[in-house]
């Protein structure tokens, strides 16, 4: 006990500086529904991507405690029926430059208008490369990889593995529709055969389940692997094990292309997966990670030079000088032509990560990072 | 000394076998360290000792081990003869690496997980005093006057200036992203600090506590992003840097003259951490992915052999 409460007294008198400078950012999402689930065993996470902003929030004060630099999140989680373009406004008159957005793509375009450049929007949502090669949206970084990126990453490892001929299985909704997509870009790219392609229709029948109805829907193909485009996680978790070939499933469900995941503990993955378990009490998803990079990127331009108005940092992030860890062994940077962050795809099975994308092999003339997604040619976005 | 011999050897008889010299390697993932004779280039056993060790070092006198079981939330003290467990040290949570003063009284222990550093009495094996740092410190080095205790943050990308004196932080330098393992010359005079995300190693004026020197690697036919330095040592005659290069799977040797890097060895498999032979003509380096360790002829600057000692082999020490 007084061994305790000598190390306390140390520790208050141990140099810390005052905080001078104190940085505002705010956090903008709304409350979402529940959506339907595969499985009443998984609980409905409702607060995806504030728990890693808060993370963020926490590393960055550590690190602020040396610096004279305090930070604060302002969280705006709109309620279902509320007006998200109500809430921006007031975040701007409010003086906020740095706003996270926890929006769908439609949402974040509407912030966009109203914005008219005056604040750095961190998207923490999306993944549609529209926002990122068609839209091109100045005021914004995008921290997910977009469908592109991870359909890339999927289609190098299958190359690798010679897994030439895929059988395309589409879910109905419009994202499963942008994946599918983004899926036979990658094939194209690749040189890969798209052998068949299908679309899961929901159709409820008494007389069917998966274990009759899978061996049915994947009968009379000869592929080498099933890519599955199901966004929802409505039907691809029943393919395994159920098809009528052995084959290997790939995609959204099976093999997932993902920015983040349990599995992950390579390059000092465990000291930041434990330090979000104790924080948010679960298991950090793909929008927390996003989240996190979005307020760590922040604090390491903020900690380097001292600026903290939307224009110096944004400028800041996308020049050559801005190199973040984000776990994953390769400096986490921006492209600088779309605002998209260049990282590395987790290829992981519910049990073990497999691989993490660029692999070996595809070259780039300026960051291997680029061999994944929409390339600076490609994109009709420029700097 | 001719004292102190007497009762080291004697002390050596007691136990089973005399090597000329032995490296201890620590297998993170087999919660056991490797015992290597280097001479004879083989692996002579494996004893469990705890689980997920990683930090491991000699007391100055090289009778005890320290090693760090990192999940078991404490650093162990082994008889380094009979390779008993003797005890356990309040190393606080997660403790990972750690670095002992050339007195051998004080340990300083780096808690990766509660962003902080624990000042260890080793004579009464109690915690005195904490000191809080930036965001998962790991790298830790005394130097070689005791009167510095650096630790480095890994994700605040800086380095904490503990004074021995009174266990508080004096100076914060900002380095390149994701320091990981730092190392002093010999004199004292510099400080050597790798960046793991920059592929660099910063080499920084211990009177003024700035980088006064940096230095990147370049391998024909191996990318920059597969540079990815760690462990730094750096000779007693300020000759000769090593640096390991992770995934690189090459150890540079710089010129601590010039700061030219002038050779690149291959060894196995993410090379992590580097260790010297007693006197200086080896060098030895855990690869923690090909699960072996390589041997180093300083003299020639070559590869001479790799052993295999068992899963993620992470740190080594060396008695003589």
């Amino acid at each position: 006990m007084l061994n305790r409460l000598f190390i306390m007294l140390l520790l208050s008198t141990s140099q810390i500086v005052t905080a001078e400078q104190v940085i505002k950012i705010a956090y903008l999402s709304q409350e979402l529904k529940a959506p339907a689930a595969l499985s009443n065993l998984e609980p409905f996470i409702k607060n995806k991507g504030l728990q890693g902003a808060l993370l963020g929030l926490k590393d960055n004060n550590t690190t602020g405690q040396f610096t004279g630099q305090s930070y604060q999140l302002e969280q705006k989680i709109v309620s279902l029926e509320g007006d998200v373009q109500a809430a921006f406004t007031e975040l701007l008159a409010a003086g906020f430059q740095l706003v996270v957005v926890n929006l769908p793509a439609e949402k974040l375009m509407a912030l966009h208008k109203i914005n008219a450049g005056k604040a750095l929007l961190l998207d923490v949502a999306t993944r549609d490369d529209s926002l990122r090669s068609q839209h091109c949206l100045a005021d914004t970084l995008h921290l997910l990889p977009s469908r592109a990126m991870r359909a890339d990453a999927l289609a190098q490892y299958m190359l690798k593995k010679r897994w030439n001929k895929w059988f395309l299985v589409v879910g109905k909704t419009k994202q499963d529709s942008l994946y599918a997509d983004a899926i036979k870009r990658a094939a194209k790219r690749f040189g890969m055969k798209i052998v068949a392609e299908k679309t899961w229709q929901h159709s409820y029948d008494a007389r069917r389940t998966a274990q009759s109805d899978i061996p049915v829907f994947t009968q009379g193909i000869d592929y080498d692997v099933l890519v599955v485009a199901d966004e929802q996680g409505l039907f691809g978790e029943y393919i395994s094990y159920r098809s009528w070939l052995p084959r290997p499933v790939i995609g959204t469900q099976g093999l997932v292309a993902t920015a983040w995941h349990k599995t992950h503990e390579q390059w000092g993955a465990v000291q930041i997966q434990n330090r979000f378990k104790r924080l948010a009490g679960r298991v950090m998803q793909e929008q927390d990670y996003a989240a996190y990079l979005a307020v760590r990127s922040l604090g390491e331009v903020i900690t380097r030079t001292k600026k903290t108005d939307a224009q110096s940092i944004k400028q800041y992030l996308l020049s050559g000088r801005f190199k973040l860890q984000g776990y994953k062994g390769k400096p986490l940077s921006f492209r600088a032509w779309n605002g998209q962050l260049r990282q590395p795809i987790l290829l992981a099975a519910p049990r073990s990560l497999v691989v993490a994308p660029p692999l070996e092999g595809f070259l780039h003339p300026s960051n291997e990072l680029d061999t994944l997604g929409y390339d600076e040619p490609e994109s009709q976005c420029q700097q | 000394m001719w004292l102190k011999s007497i009762v080291l050897s004697s002390s050596l008889l007691a136990s089973t076998t005399i090597y000329a010299e032995t490296i201890f390697v620590s297998l993170e993932k087999d919660n056991a360290i490797a015992v290597v004779d280097p001479i004879a280039g083989k692996l002579i056993k494996t004893v469990a000792i705890g689980q997920r060790p990683r930090g491991i070092e000699l007391s100055p006198d090289e009778q005890t081990l320290y090693i760090a079981t990192s999940d078991d939330d404490t650093v162990i003290t082994v008889d380094a003869n009979s390779l008993q467990v003797t005890g356990k040290l309040p190393a606080g949570e997660d403790p990972e690496t750690f670095a002992i003063n050339p007195a051998g009284t004080h340990m300083y222990v780096s808690n990766e997980d509660d962003n902080q550093v624990t000042v260890i009495d080793l004579k009464a094996a109690k915690a005195i005093a904490t000191v809080a740092v930036g965001v998962e410190p790991e790298g830790i080095a005394v130097s070689p006057d005791g009167r510095w205790i650096v630790s480095a943050s890994e994700t605040t990308n800086m380095l904490h200036w503990i004074d021995a004196n009174t266990n508080q932080i004096v100076k914060n330098t900002l380095v390149d992203p994701r320091p990981r393992a730092l190392s002093f010359t010999a004199d004292g005079q510099q400080l050597w600090v790798t960046s793991e995300i920059d592929g660099t190693v910063m080499i920084l004026d211990v009177a003024s506590k700035e980088i006064t020197q940096r230095t990147g690697f370049q391998i024909g036919g191996v990318g920059a992003e597969k540079i990815q330095p760690v462990g730094v040592k750096i000779d007693s005659q300020r000759r000769w840097a090593y640096v390991a290069l992770g995934p690189a799977n090459r150890v540079a040797v710089i010129n601590a003259q010039t700061y030219d890097v002038e050779k690149y060895l291959l060894v196995g498999a993410r090379v992590w951490n580097l260790a010297f032979s007693p006197d200086e003509k080896r060098l030895y380096t855990t690869n923690g992915v090909s699960h072996d360790i390589s041997l180093i002829d300083l003299e020639r600057h070559r590869v001479t052999k790799s052993i295999a000692v068992g899963r993620y082999p992470w740190g080594l020490a060396v008695k003589k």
